[in-house]
């Protein structure tokens, strides 16, 4: 038999009875669409964390503390113009978390202390008021910056430039307000609420090394231009000769780059996990079509027989019902794509749970979906076509 | 030439769980090309077991079964049902057309298995010769049984076969439609030659027939030549 053949005989015995069609073929549909949707819902957080951690320059290293300590001056030894050329300028920062309040309204954010430096070098514009400055650093002074979704949950849509809060119950002058950066369910930049480095470390945090010295959690390097590789060895090589390392470095600093792919790969994970959940669904609907060609196979054995009779060899009746099942499977992955496109478009901009849902649809992800589902397909088709192959033409021609 | 069909002492026994049930017992008989023989029997005889292995349906459990001169009985699946589409025409009481085809495709579902060649035009063609192909659209359901009888020996009729097997194919039909079958029948062996076998129990029918064999508890009883042969009623319409 000629695959044209094949293909029109199981067109037109899967015809035959459109209800039950229909219903097999949701099965497929609803678990292709699931795949669909839920991948391209990975793939747009994976997106929108790439776009945003960019969004903060894309020159940008940064250093953290490994089983040891960075302090403000090995912050400021970075900007060396003989042995780091490469770097442009610094912004260490002091983080704690802590409750602010306004009145009676409270609201937890991370409270990060900074330098002036911070504004440029993380690329944040100042909305109203201004940013800290030189001065407000080195003479500790309780002054905030709000981010915007900090100042939207504190004072709605009055300006809160010039008015008192208080952050861990220590007074605080707001005096600025930063441009909103846009949030994600992973994380916000728009809800921290940025001190003077001084004053985080002595009023807010407390902590000092043994000698005396000012520690910082993170320092923000800006590299000149393009030079981001020299910026790394540079900045690693004052670190070292700072800390008389010997063996084993005691900080490390990462690129902008390595922060986005160690992210994309743990949001990767995300995507490939909810597309094995759905794919579970997909498999309940290969489940589908194998009982609904053993049941085509009960009913049709007369016709088997017939066929048998008129010369149809084991392998003849073989590929027609795994034909069958194939078409079922490859039917409702075609109409699933649709369906899971639709979704993934009606999802995007959905907000959920308080943050937007991002979905990116790509191609890759609907042939992921179609050849799994053919797969299936094939898998849960081949048992019942067998059991038809097997059937004695004699016994089947006598079934009623 | 050799015989179209030549079978040599064979046996035919069933397992019912512990059980044999011996159905045919040491049968031999040739049919020889352009005969047209009847093989009659109560039930029980082993008349549609002997049907069953001469067309290929099933092997005996010992003896020789040789189909144009091959030897068939020690055949597996895909050789047997490659000498069904080829050398067997079935026609069965129960006609067993698909009721979802219509009688066109029917006819070519023969065809489907084997030489596709021109496949429509045979097959239209074959219909044609039993009077049908003014009807060729329609469903077995919107034709009598007479008509789907028709379209059934058609199907066997398209694909040239080296001996036609009908088994009770008026059983089912009233005395005109009876007349009409066994009419077609005696002309595709009068005037194309055809083998015909055909199983009956029915005395009136076999009498149509050139030769009658008896069988009886797995035994052939009986193998007599018929002496004048009736010539079936021609229905009106029937090409004859």
């Amino acid at each position: 038999m000629t695959l044209f053949a094949l293909i029109g005989t199981a067109l037109s015995s899967i015809g035959g009875n459109r209800l039950r069609t229909g219903l097999t073929l949701l099965g497929i549909i609803i678990g292709v669409a699931a795949v669909i949707a839920l991948m391209s819902i990975g793939r747009g957080a994976q997106e929108e964390i790439t776009s945003r951690i960019e969004s903060l320059g894309s020159n940008l290293l940064y250093v953290r503390p490994l089983d040891g300590e960075l302090t403000l001056d090995d912050a400021l030894a970075l900007v060396d113009p003989v042995f780091a050329p490469s770097i442009v300028s610094v912004a260490p920062e002091v983080s704690t978390g802590g409750s602010v309040t306004y009145r009676t309204t409270e609201t937890f954010s991370q409270v990060a202390g900074v330098t002036p430096e911070f504004a440029d070098v993380r690329n944040f514009e100042v909305a109203s008021g201004e940013f800290i400055s030189a001065a407000h650093v080195t003479n500790r002074k309780n002054v905030a910056v709000l981010g915007s979704q900090t100042a939207e949950d504190l004072f709605g849509e009055r300006g809160p430039v010039g008015v008192d809060i208080a952050v861990s119950g220590i007074p605080f002058t707001v005096i600025g307000v930063l441009e909103s950066k846009g949030g994600t369910a992973f994380g916000n930049e728009d809800s921290r609420v940025l001190v003077p480095l001084t004053t985080a470390f002595f009023r807010l945090s407390g902590q000092r090394t043994a000698e005396g010295a000012i520690t910082v959690d993170l320092i923000n390097v800006q590299a000149d231009g393009e030079r981001i590789d020299e910026a790394q060895q540079e900045a690693a090589t004052v670190l070292r000769l700072r800390h008389e390392v010997t063996d084993a470095d005691d900080f490390r600093v990462d690129t902008q780059q390595s922060v986005i792919d160690t992210l994309s790969e743990a949001t990767g994970t995300l995507t490939l996990f909810l597309g094995a959940v759905a794919g579970v669904s997909l498999v309940v609907g290969g489940i589908g079509i194998m009982n609904i060609m053993l049941v085509s196979v009960t009913e049709r054995t007369r016709e088997i027989g017939i066929r048998k009779a008129l010369g149809a060899k084991r392998r003849d009746i073989l590929a027609q019902f795994v034909t069958e099942a194939v078409l079922l499977s490859i039917g409702g992955g075609l109409l699933g794509v649709g369906a899971g496109v639709v979704t993934s478009r009606v999802l995007d901009g959905f907000t959920l749970a308080g943050s937007e849902l991002t979905t990116v649809f790509s191609g890759d992800i609907a042939a992921l979906a179609l050849v799994v589902s053919a797969a299936i397909g094939l898998f849960f088709g081949i048992y019942p076509a067998a059991r038809a192959a097997q059937l004695h033409p004699i016994e089947a021609l006598r079934h009623e | 030439m050799a015989s179209v069909i030549q079978v040599t002492d064979l046996r035919k026994t069933y397992r019912l769980g512990a059980l044999d049930v011996p159905v045919l017992n040491g049968v031999s008989l040739a049919v020889e090309r352009g005969e047209m023989v009847s093989i009659m029997g109560p039930s029980g005889s082993g008349k549609s077991t002997l049907m069953n292995i001469i067309g290929c349906l099933d092997a005996p459990t010992s003896g020789s079964y040789l189909l144009e001169g091959e030897e068939v009985s020690r055949w597996g699946d895909a050789r047997l049902a490659a000498a069904r589409n080829q050398k067997i025409g079935f026609v069965f009481q129960t006609y067993n057309l698909l009721p979802r085809l219509s009688a066109l495709a029917n006819v070519e579902l023969a065809l489907q298995y084997g030489d596709r060649r021109n496949a429509r035009a045979r097959s239209l063609q074959a219909l044609e010769s039993v009077g049908l192909g003014h009807r060729y659209k329609h469903r077995p359901l919107e034709l009598s049984g007479g008509e789907q009888q028709r379209v059934a020996i058609a199907r066997a009729l398209v694909k040239t076969p080296a001996i036609m097997l009908a088994d009770e194919p008026t059983g089912a039909l009233d005395t005109r439609s009876s007349a009409e079958i066994m009419a077609i029948l005696q002309r595709l062996n009068r005037d194309e030659g055809l083998t015909v076998a055909l199983v009956t129990h029915e005395a009136d029918v076999a009498r149509h027939t050139r030769r009658i064999i008896s069988l009886r508890d797995g035994l052939i009883v009986g193998d007599e030549p018929v002496a004048e042969p009736l010539q079936a009623q021609l229905a009106e319409g029937v090409p004859a």
